[in-house]
């Protein structure tokens, strides 16, 4: 499954900002921290901050503050900005032609998409920041991981 | 106490702990300091009926009474109907059982119910009966939780989610009766 570089930005941006919801970052420093484009994340950012979820602070010392709700966004609220995949689904792009075979494609598909959506819908920014501070991976590759913290919910 | 914590530990006169635990009240309502979780009663069963009730719309007496008699009754070693009670007032439940060679799985918790009061949501109910009926399932020796649900419940979804739980190696896959392939 593959998201397009805008939506990763945004959720780079809004992962890494909600971290510390008091801190403010500037778009350089995110993008310096994540090694992509500053001009297309500030692009990004300024759709960000028209959804209500960062907030931007203009002038020297300005940056962006995550504004959203991290127990309520999902990750949905933030792909849907950037890609329609609730509606189009994931191979969207991709009509299936109208031929038997064609439908039938369409049908497995489908039915790939609606688990992805459902996991979008499901994954809460305050339940990613978890994972990455659980590090899951982190077994894998042979290193400690962290004491796991509950959420109050 | 070593310098290094007499640094990054900040005393807070009792007057500001006060108020800030005021605070927190206010935000979060009761908190969870109250709350009780114990195993179910036959008279805990009519609020878990009118709980299921409240949040599903539909009534299943019958159902809820089964379930209670398998897990809660015939079962108790393995099988656990908890509740979460704050004065006397039943604020949610969770039902699961560690079942083994299911569907081929090794000895596994299942989680098969959990409903919290809508009124009580966020102020961790559902937090302490998940973590609970975890426990319950380790004294069972078993190492994994698992539960299933619809897709489009994304509220219990978002909660298993924000426990921890991600997508297991199993699929669920039905079709009617009448001839497959059902979208």
């Amino acid at each position: 499954m593959k998201l397009q570089k805008a939506t990763f930005f945004a959720l780079f941006a809004v992962l890494e900002l909600a971290a510390d919801p008091t801190r403010q970052l500037a778009a350089a420093e995110i993008a310096d921290k994540y090694g992509i484009s500053l001009h297309h994340l500030a692009k990004v950012l300024r759709d960000l901050g028209r959804a209500g979820i960062v907030d931007a602070a203009r002038g020297v010392g300005g940056g962006y503050r995550f504004a959203g709700n991290p127990k309520r966004l999902t990750l949905m609220d933030v792909i849907e900005l950037f890609e329609p995949i609730a509606s189009e689904g994931l191979g969207g792009d991709e009509p299936p032609p109208a031929t038997d075979v064609g439908r039938a494609l369409r049908l497995v598909l489908n039915e790939i998409d609606e688990h992805a959506l459902a996991t979008f819908r499901s994954i809460t920014i305050s339940t990613m920041l978890k994972i990455v501070a659980q590090r899951p991976w982190a077994a894998a590759l042979g290193e400690r991981k962290p004491r796991r913290r509950t959420q109050r919910v | 106490m070593p310098r290094r914590f007499a640094t990054c530990r900040r005393k807070v006169p009792r007057q500001a702990r006060r108020k800030r635990e005021a605070v927190k009240t206010a935000v979060m309502g009761d908190t969870t300091a109250d709350l009780r979780i114990r195993p179910a009663l036959a008279p805990d069963l009519p609020a878990i009926i009118a709980l299921d009730e409240e949040v599903t719309g539909l009534a299943k007496p019958g159902y809820w009474r089964d379930m209670f008699e398998r897990f809660g009754n015939r079962r108790r070693d393995q099988g656990f109907v908890l509740v979460a009670e704050r004065q006397d007032r039943v604020e949610g439940f969770v039902i699961g059982e560690t079942r083994a060679w299911e569907f081929g799985s090794p000895p596994c918790g299942w989680i098969f119910a959990i409903q919290v009061r809508p009124k009580s949501r966020l102020k961790g109910v559902g937090t302490q009966l998940f973590n609970a009926i975890c426990d319950c399932f380790r004294k069972t020796g078993v190492v994994s939780v698992r539960t299933m649900l619809a897709r489009d419940n994304n509220t219990i979804l978002s909660f298993f989610r924000s426990q921890g739980m991600m997508a297991g190696p199993f699929i669920e896959l039905e079709t009617t009766l009448e001839g497959g392939f059902s979208p």
